[in-house]
Order: structure tokens, then sequence, then C-alpha cells
């Protein structure tokens, strides 16, 4: 392969996977304080359809991504009331949410259908962008790439640093053990499903404003639900979040290259579409197939209901 | 014993409870609670299974509100609304289930109860002087899935410590311990109380109060039913004022010769896939029919994965090691082991023994449905399993809304009347039982010993697993000990004491791979992964 | 201040009352919605839920529509009872869509009475292989059902689409993405002349009773409820979790499957890339909507069915788009999972203790 190929490969992998970081690390977050939200993807198609719709009317992106993000964190809300208030099964509002937000941004995104955005210019770093090979791929970016580097840092410092943190963390592990020694746990878990709305509103924004910039009924094309295999394929730990993120954004890059190389491959584009869908299955595999890692790095309290009593 | 001397009262009282009542919404959980402790005071709360102790402990701690009443601290009237509050006022709470988090380390767990954004490095230190200071050895870098749960006990103790407390609050303390660790914690809170701290002590168990306590409130039913000095009392005055008559005796009858073996474990040993659970090694013992056989030990010895060995929850890989009936069942699922002549009462009611949100004929289902014949053709006959469950009610007293009462509408005591009932009506040739009457009233309590007894005395074999070992020297012909995943020989009951069993659970039994009995301090097992 | 109380005891009239509630604040909250739209609310509302009843013909495309989310449903409810999370019954739906399809042009020629059954059994044998990946993924590695169900709609997705655009595109047809059109052998027979309500109706209501013996009758159905109120108690009682779930999957991939042979061989005809209309998706809210109760099953995919036609109705008249029926589905299992909490609370004014 020769070094301009690589480089645009590498270019495109990163560009791919961003998205898949910055929401995979919002659902980290919000499983570390014991909440399963299976509303990415709906939470991804509010933030895509909010971001479009407002930089269209604004043309500003900025003020398209900040929509996206309160877009997102307010179907968010509506999940944590039912939720967290509530006492419903997350499972099911996570799909209500998925079902909700997937058919509410098509009803709202109607009209936007075979609009074009301009492209947001890249911001390219001096110098270091000037590096060979790597350079051009991976610092002269959108700005939201940087973001995504920063949020890393932000979540493993917060998780791991910050009195704020171990409590989220505690909270995730033992909910009655926390509220027993004075935290408010349902607060808590309110903040962190928010945040979760919100990191998925700026990941669906970033596909409708930069990555791709129109918008399409469907064009989260699922990558909410991978977002939320990431957390598991990662198990819980931000960084294996991000490896796992760019590895995702390979395999759809490399299968789109491929595609578009017109290379006569005895094979049908279908298949090769399929790739990213097989690629979360086998990860899955994978990982889960060692109980003790998931069982360890779990939190303990995922997914389950509680209700202060008082 | 050293006699307990009740301090002087001329200082005000540290804390005043005045009318409580807490209401919820099936029970009334304290009414009309008047207590009083003064500084430097080791003031017992003395009742039985859901007495409302444990809820006043919680209002007085700021976990739950009380519907009305009044509390006052060092003479002035409070509200407390959360236990950071409390903790400001200066209580403290140990609770009887503990409030760690497994997968931080203990200075974490202590960081998060302090106020502010204490230096971990500096706590951690903190941390260290104040265990020597009172004879609780924790090391604070250890992550807390690892430790034993005396040693959780003391980490919460020591966080409670740190924060100088001026009241703390002690839930069943010592129903984790060997015995002679409770001594020990015992020396602590004496130490503690001489340097002016009031301890209130939460407890059931009679001889402890008598040993530790100045002064006692007796609680039943929600209402106190008398205040006492426990050194003037007897055990069985005390007893009187907890339920309100003479504490029910067992009849044991005469112990039958030994009968056939009905449940042979011939080298069991099995490591457990789960990383937080206990080993078990190379376990041997013999239950035969007519005898009631007793394991001891503190909890998170491999309790739970000893008897999930035997009932078959957790198939091993091997046949041999478990054996019943002469049949070798060790990768045996529950029901082909059931339909061997083994009944099992598992040890949670809720959720394991019995499905909650089910009624009571669909729980007779749940275990009887092959033996009573419940099914023909893959349907069920549910008229059979009603009738089953409304003979159980009867034949146990259970009380309850009938056979279509949901189970988890059932106090503790008379749900385990009816597994209990629902797995002896099913005539087993051997019954395999856990912690038979944890949380249970005491006359329940009486009620299911002695439906053990006679269930003996029909020629049943019977393994018993509790942390009571009253309960095991009450109603067992046999004992031995588990202790970090090994089991001891057998001791016939009469020929031992509950000093050398005591002993014993701390894994030092003569031949044990710890060697002989002799003095170690802090003689107990971790239950972490070696 | 006003507070949720736990009641003493789950109450069975809320669980009744409260899809019922959840489909009167759903309609309150569509008349919020055509309000906000500038629409008249009334005449929104009579167009949803009035005017595609208004006659036989409307109710027999009710009826129609109705099946393959019965259909559907019914087979999600076994596993959902046993809290098996199958939410890919859009990808054995058009599993189910490929088998019937493979049977049909194989035997296009043919007039056989046995092409008819043959296709109900290759479309519940595709659908239910298809379920059967995450059933085994699940046992054999703890990959979690509902991620893998997932992905695996985008993989079938993707395998319609190549079907239709290669190896089964109608010769004849002008390159449209789509097969030929099935012979009559191979379509299901209309139950009233007139209408396309075909005999998958009857097929949707067989399997409802069925449902009904199976979950409520049986004594598997029994363990498999137990399973999912209470796993350790039915590791106790000796129920093989893993039997669950296999039971769990392979009932809602056949059932899904079925429900697909019966769009081809009914209203469609053929096989098209536009099979998937959402039915395994609304399918999981139907579900849910009924209770996992084979009646209210029976109740929801007609609500569900009123729904999607509504779309189509307001988009024809009111110039909106169809994709409103799904925002409708979602509020409405949105305020079914908030009225459901009345079930295990209750309302309380009670004075703050202050």
């Amino acid at each position: 392969m020769d070094a301009s190929l690589f480089s645009s490969m590498l270019f495109a992998t990163v560009v791919a996977g961003t998205p898949l970081i910055i929401v995979a690390l919002g659902l980290l977050v919000s499983e570390k304080a014991g909440v399963l939200n299976l509303g990415a993807e709906g939470m991804m198609a509010m933030g895509a359809v909010a971001a479009f719709a407002v930089t269209h009317h604004s043309g500003n992106p900025w003020l398209g991504v900040l929509a996206g993000m309160f877009a997102a964190m307010a179907v968010a809300l509506i999940f944590g009331f039912l939720t967290l208030t509530l006492q419903a099964n997350q499972v099911a509002a996570g799909l209500a949410l998925s079902i909700f937000g997937v058919g509410l941004s098509a009803f709202i995104g109607k009209p936007f259908e075979s609009i074009a955005l301009p492209a947001v210019p890249a911001i390219r770093i001096p110098f270091i962008a000037d590096l060979p090979l790597i350079g051009e791929a991976l610092y002269n970016q959108q700005a939201l790439v940087y973001l995504s580097w920063a949020l890393f840092w932000a979540v493993v410092w917060f998780l791991y640093r910050s009195r704020a943190g171990l409590v989220l963390r505690a909270v995730g592990e033992s909910p009655a053990s926390a509220h027993a020694i004075g935290h408010p746990v349902i607060r808590i878990r309110y903040l962190a499903v928010l945040f979760g709305g919100a990191m998925a509103g700026i990941g669906g924004a970033f596909l409708s404003v930069f990555y791709t910039p129109m918008w399409v009924e469907g064009m989260v094309a699922g990558r909410g639900w991978i977002a939320l295999a990431l957390v598991v394929f990662a198990t819980w730990r931000p960084l294996r979040v991000m490896i796992g993120a760019y590895l995702f954004g390979g395999v759809m890059i490399t299968q789109l290259f491929i595609q578009g190389s017109g290379m006569q491959l005895d094979f049908p584009a279908q298949f090769l579409s399929s790739l990213p869908y097989w690629a979360t299955i086998i990860v899955l595999v994978v990982i889960s197939r060692n109980v003790n890692t998931i069982r360890l790095n779990s939190p303990v309290s995922l997914g389950k209901p509680y209700r202060a009593e008082g | 014993m050293t006699q307990p001397i009740p301090p002087a009262a001329s200082t005000p009282p540290r804390l005043v409870l005045k009318d409580i009542r807490k209401v919820y919404p099936s029970v009334v959980a304290n009414d009309g609670v008047n207590l009083e402790v003064t500084p430097g005071e080791i003031h017992a709360v003395l009742g039985e299974n859901g007495a409302g102790k444990s809820t006043l402990m919680k209002i007085i701690y700021g976990v739950t509100r009380p519907s009305s009443g009044e509390m006052h601290w060092e003479g002035k009237a409070v509200t407390v609304d959360s236990p950071a509050h409390a903790r400001e006022l200066g209580i403290g709470m140990v609770f009887q289930h503990f409030s760690l988090f497994e997968t931080l380390t203990v200075v974490e767990n202590v960081a998060l109860a302090l106020p502010g954004k204490p230096d971990l490095g500096e706590l951690a230190q903190r941390i260290e002087e104040v265990s020597k200071r009172y004879g609780l050895p924790v090391d604070p870098r250890r992550h807390v899935h690892a430790l034993s749960v005396g040693e959780r006990q003391r980490v919460e103790i020591v966080r409670c410590l740190l924060q100088n407390p001026r009241l703390l609050i002690m839930d069943e303390p010592t129903s984790v311990l060997t015995p002679q660790a409770v001594r020990k914690l015992f020396e602590t809170l004496r130490q503690l109380a001489a340097e002016g701290c009031s301890i209130l002590y939460i407890s059931h168990k009679l001889d402890e109060i008598q040993a530790l306590c100045h002064t006692a409130t007796v609680l039943r039913g929600g209402r106190v039913t008398g205040h006492c000095q426990p050194a003037e009392e007897t055990p069985a005055s005390m007893a009187r004022l907890m339920i309100g008559k003479d504490l029910p005796v067992c009849e044991h009858g005469s112990s039958h010769s030994a009968g056939e073996i009905r449940l042979r474990l011939a080298g069991l040993s099995h490591a457990t896939a789960d990383p937080f659970a206990t080993d078990l090694r190379d376990i041997h013992l013999d239950v035969h029919a007519g005898e009631i056989v007793g394991i001891a030990g503190v909890s998170g010895n491999g309790q739970q994965e000893l008897l999930r060995a035997i009932s078959g929850e957790e198939p091993l890989a091997e046949k041999f090691p478990v054996q019943i009936l002469g049949v070798e069942s060790g990768r045996m699922n529950p029901g082909q082991r059931r339909k061997l002549g083994m009944c099992f009462v598992p040890e949670e009611r809720l959720g394991r023994g019995a499905v909650p949100g089910m009624s009571l004929a669909d729980n007779a289902i749940l275990t009887a449905a092959k033996s009573q014949h419940f099914v023909s053709g893959g349907f069920l006959a549910f008229w059979r399993a009603r009738a089953f469950a409304e003979n159980c009610i009867q034949a146990f007293s259970v009380k309850c809304g009938g056979a279509s009462a949901a189970a988890k509408s059932l106090s503790g005591g008379n749900l385990q009347k009816f597994i209990m009932g629902r797995e002896i009506l099913q005539a087993p040739k051997l019954l395999v039982c856990a912690q038979p009457t944890w949380g249970v009233d005491v006359g329940a309590a009486a009620f299911i010993r002695q439906s053990l007894i006679d269930l003996r005395n029909r020629g049943c074999a019977v393994l018993v697993i509790s942390e009571e070992l009253d309960e095991l020297f009450e109603i067992c012909d046999r004992i031995a000990v588990i202790a970090k995943g090994r089991l001891s020989p057998p001791r016939p009951a009469a020929e031992t004491t509950v000093e050398d069993i005591g002993v014993w659970m701390s894994g030092l039994w003569p031949g044990s791979e710890l060697g002989e009995p002799h003095a170690t301090p802090s003689a107990e097992v971790s239950h972490a992964p070696a | 201040m006003l507070r949720l109380e736990p009641r003493a005891e789950a109450s069975r009239l809320m669980s009744y009352l409260s899809p019922v509630l959840a489909a009167a604040l759903t309609l309150i909250a569509g008349m919020a919605v055509f309000s906000a739209l500038g629409k008249d609310p009334i005449e929104g509302l009579r167009l949803f839920l009035l005017s595609p009843v208004k006659d036989l013909y409307g109710v027999s495309e009710l009826l129609l529509k109705a099946t393959p989310l019965m259909l559907c449903a019914i087979g999600l409810a076994v596993g959902f009872r046993a809290n098996v999370w199958n939410i890919g019954a859009e990808g054995q739906f058009m599993l189910g869509t490929v088998g019937a399809t493979g049977v049909a042009l194989y035997f296009q020629e043919s007039d056989s009475g046995l092409i008819l059954p043959a296709m109900v059994v290759a479309g519940a044998v595709a659908g239910a292989a298809w379920a059967a990946i995450p059933a085994l993924l699940k046992t054999k590695f703890n990959a979690n059902e509902i991620l893998v169900s997932l992905m695996l709609v985008y993989v079938a997705q993707l395998f319609v689409s190549w079907l239709v655009f290669g190896p089964w595109k109608d010769p004849d047809g002008f390159n449209f993405p789509q097969t030929a059109m099935f012979g009559d052998s191979a379509l299901l027979p209309i139950l009233i002349e007139g209408t396309r309500l075909h005999a998958g109706f009857i097929i949707a209501l067989t399997a409802l009773v069925a449902g009904y013996a199976f979950m409520n009758r049986s004594y598997t159905g029994f363990k498999m409820r137990v399973a999912g109120e209470a796993a350790d108690a039915a590791r106790y009682a000796g129920f093989s979790a893993n039997r669950m779930i296999w039971i769990g999957l392979l009932t809602g991939g056949a059932a899904a499957g079925i429900a697909g042979m019966s769009e081809v061989a009914g209203p469609m005809g053929q096989l098209t890339d536009k099979v998937n209309l959402g039915y395994g998706f609304a399918a999981i809210i139907v579900a849910f909507v009924g209770r996992l109760n084979p009646f209210g099953i029976l109740l929801a995919s007609l609500l569900m069915a009123l729904l999607f036609l509504g779309g189509e109705q307001v988009q024809q008249y009111m110039n909106l788009p169809s994709s409103i029926s799904m925002v409708f589905q979602g509020l409405l299992l949105f305020f079914l999972l908030g009225s459901d909490v009345f079930i295990h609370y209750r309302l309380s004014f009670s004075r703050a203790t202050a």
C-alpha cells in the first residue's frame, strides 16, 4: 500500500471512529453509575437531526452541535424520568427511546432530506500536521476529533482521579450502600444519564454536520448499538473504548475503500457492508466468553432499578 | 466477665427519642418509641426479628424519616435528614449488611463517607493510626472484595471512628464473628465507651447483651415493652420482655442409632468460576438416615458453594464427589437429584426458595411438580398444586391469605414455614437446609427446629448449615465446621462445646492444614481466592 | 407533597388499566402534536383513528396489518416472559420472507397444494435459524442477545438487498430490485372477497391460542415464567437456563419467520428490498402493551395496526410524514412504562415531615 493511501485510510478511520468514541464514552459513564441506556440509537438520531436543522437555519455548525446535544439530552431526560423516578425497566425504556428517537428524527427530518450542508473546514495543527504518514491523518482533522481525545482524558480523570468519579462508581456498584452513607443516588444517576445523552447528541451531530453533511432517515445506521457493544467490548475501560472505536472505524473504512477502489472482487457489496455488524458480533463473543472479565469489570448494579426507602 | 458499670448520669443525655412512629404501607414499624442514651453508655436495643430495631436505627442515622416523633441530640431538637447530616452531628453507624463497595479499596471506601476531598495517602495513614489505637487491624490499600467478613466489619468501624463519633450504632455486629472475635470486639467497644462515646448496640442475643451493655430498651412489635439493666436480669426474664412469653424449647427426643448413608461427600473439591467465591477443597462427610448433621462456620467460608454443589445448582465436573442415596450424582441437575429423594431449603427465601410475585400454589409447583404429579402430558394440573399448597399451609400453620397469596406478601417466618413444609411434605429421604431460622421470629424458629427434629425421628437424613451456633447445638447430633472452603471432621454435639467449635471456625482443628489450635491474634479466615 | 408510596401488593387492576391509560395519554399527546403542527387536532385524530376503519375494506386492512404484528409479538412474548430479550424480530421476519420466497420461486411452475405449507415451514425455519445465532452465542459464549439479534437485523437487510438486486432479481422486472411475482399456488387464499385479508390472519389467531396454551398452561411455559421473574429460583428448581434461551429465541424467530412468509405470500406477492416495514420493532411494543398476554396482544396489535394505517392517512390528507406513526408508537410505549409505576406504587399526598 502506498503512503498516500495509508494516510487517507488512517484519516478516514479516525473520522469514522470519532462518533463511536464520543457516544461510547458517554454510555460508559452512565453505565458506571449503574444505568443501562439502550436508547443510544434514538438519542444519536435526535442529535443528528437537531444539529442538521439548526446548522441549516443558522449556518453555524457549532450552534448545530449544541442543538444536537440538547435534543439528545431532552430525550435522555425522558428515559431518566421513566427509569429513575418511575422505576421502569431499563431495557424496555431504552428500546422505547430508540424507537421513539428514530421515529421522531425521521418525522422532523422529512423537510431536510436532499439538502446538503457546506463542509466544515478542518483545523490544521501547525508543525505536527507536517509529520510524514500520520501528520495529515491525525492533525488536520475536524475539531470534534480533537474534542473526542480531550473527552477521553476528561473521562479518565473524572472516573479515576476525582472524588465525584469515585462517588459515581460507588453508586454503580451498590446504590443501597451509597445511599446509606449519604450520597444522592438518584440525582447522580440523572446526571450520568444526561451526560450519556449529551455525548450521544454530539456523536449524532458529528454524523449529520461533519461526517456526511446531510440528513437521511436512518443515517445513524446502528452506530448507537455498536457504541453499546463497544462499552462491553472495552469491559468498561475508557482506553479500550478508544481502541475499539478505531478498530471499528477501520473495519467500516476498509470495506468502503474496497468497494470504492473498483477492484473486481467476486464479492457482493452488501456482504462487505455487513462486515461492521459481523465484527460487532464477533467482538461481543470474544469478550463475553470469559465470564470473569465481565463480572469483575461490569458495574454491579447495571440495569437494576433502585429506589431509596424513606 | 467484667461487671458493666453504668456511667454517672450527671451530664445531659446524648440522645433522646420521643414518641417515634414510623408507618410503612403494610406495617407499623415503630410506634411511640422513647429512648434515652447518656454519654459513655452502652445501650442495648433488644428485640426479635421484625420488632422494629433496624428501622429505629435508620431513623436515628437519617436513612429513613420517621412519620412522627421528636429527636433530641445533646439537648437540642434535631431533624436528621441524611446520613451525612447524622455524621456531622457525630453519629456513626455500622450496618448489619455492610455498606462497603467491593471493587474499591479500603481507603477509597473510607473516603466516600468523609466530607470534602480527603487526600488518599494521608487518609491511609490516619486509618492505620486509628486501627492501631483500637486494636482493629486493617490494611488501607487492599480491595474490599479480598477481605473476610470480620475484616470488612473492622473497616466499617474504623470508617466511623475516623469521624470521632459521639454515638456509635452497631446493628447485629456479632452475627459474622467467631466467639473469640466477639470478645475482641467487646474490648474495643468498652474502650470507646470509657472514652465517652455512647454506643447503641442492636441485638437479639441475650448473653451478649448481658456481657456488654449497661442498659437495655426492649422492643416488641414496634413498641417499647420495657427498660432494664441487663446485669440484673436473667436471660429468661429478658426473653419474656422480648417475646412476651417464655422461650419455647424443642423436644429433642432420643438420638437414634445411625442408619444407612444417605449423603456422602467423597473428596469434594470445586473451583468456582466466580472470582468472589470460595473454592471448596477435599470435603468429606457422611450423613446417615435418622441423624441431623450441622455445619457451622463464619459466613463466606464456602457455605454457599458447598450448598450449590450438593443441591446441583452448580453441577460438578465429576460424578463421585457427591453421592445421594448411593448414586454418584455430582453431574446431575437439581431436578435429577430431587428425583433421588433429596429436598433442599436454600438460604434466600425470596427469589430463590420462592418466586416473590407468584402465588403459594404456583410456588408449590416450583419443586414439587414431579414428585407430586402436577404435570400430565406436558400440561399443569393447577388444582393439584393448589390442594398441595393448602395442605402445606395447614400442616405448617402458615399465616397467609390462602394459596393464592403472593409469596412476597408473607412474613419471613411464615414464608420459611411454607418452603420448609413444601420440602418436608414431599417425604424426602435426605433434606439439606441452609440457615433454617435466619431472620425468623422466635415462635416460627422453634416450630421449624422441631419440624427438623421430627423429620429426623421419622428416619430422614438431615444436613443443616447455619451460622447460629446455638441453633446447631440445639438440634444436631453431630457438628462439623467449614472454614476457608475446607470441612472439619464432624464431632458428636454432646461431646463438644461452643468454645471448641469457635476455635475450629478459624480453620484450626486437629489435623487441619493450618495446624493444631494455638493462640493466633485475629484468628479468622479470609474468603479471598488464594 | 405529592409522592409515590409502594403498595403492599402489586395491583392486578392497574396492570390491566395501565395499557388503557397509556393509550389515552397517547391520544392526548397526539392531539397536542397535531396542534403544535398547526393542524386541527380533532381532524387529525379522526383521520388517524376513525377514517382507516370507516368501512369493511378498512377493517379488513386493519386485520391485514395486525396479522404480522400479532405473529411477531406472540413469539417475542414467549421469550420476554423468560427475560430473553430478542429484539431482532425484524431480521427474523426478513429471513422468513427469504425462506418462503425461495420455495415459491423454486416451485414457480408447480400448482401443488403443498407449496403453501412448505412456504410456511421454510419461513419458520429460516426465521428460527436466524434467531438461533444469538441463542447459540448467548448459551455458548454468554454474548448479549439484545446486541447480537439487533446487529443481525442490519445484516438481514443487506442480505435481502443482495438477493433482490442480484441472484433473485426478476429478469423481466425492468431492473427493479424485486423478484418475480409468485404463482397462484404460492399465494395465501383471500378470506373475504374484494379485500386483501388472507389466511395468514387465521394462522396468527391460531398462534395466539397456541401461545396461550403454552405460556399459561404448560409446564415449560411455567418454567419460563419462573426464569423471567427470578433466575435464582429457576436454577434452584433445576430449570435449565439455556433451554429457556433456546425456546425463547427459536419461538420468536419462527413466529417472525411465519409473519414474513405471510407478507410475501399475502399482500406483496413477491420479495422486494422494501419488505421490512418495521413490524418486527413495532411487535416489541405490541408485546409490552399487550402485557405479554395473548389476548392483550390481540388488542394491542389492532391498536398498533391502526397507528400504521393512520400514519398513511395523515400523510395522504394532511401532508405529514408517515413516520409520525413511529412517533406515536414510541410515545405509547413511554406512556405504558410510565403508567406501569402505578402497579407497584400509588400516589399519596403526604405532609412533609419537617
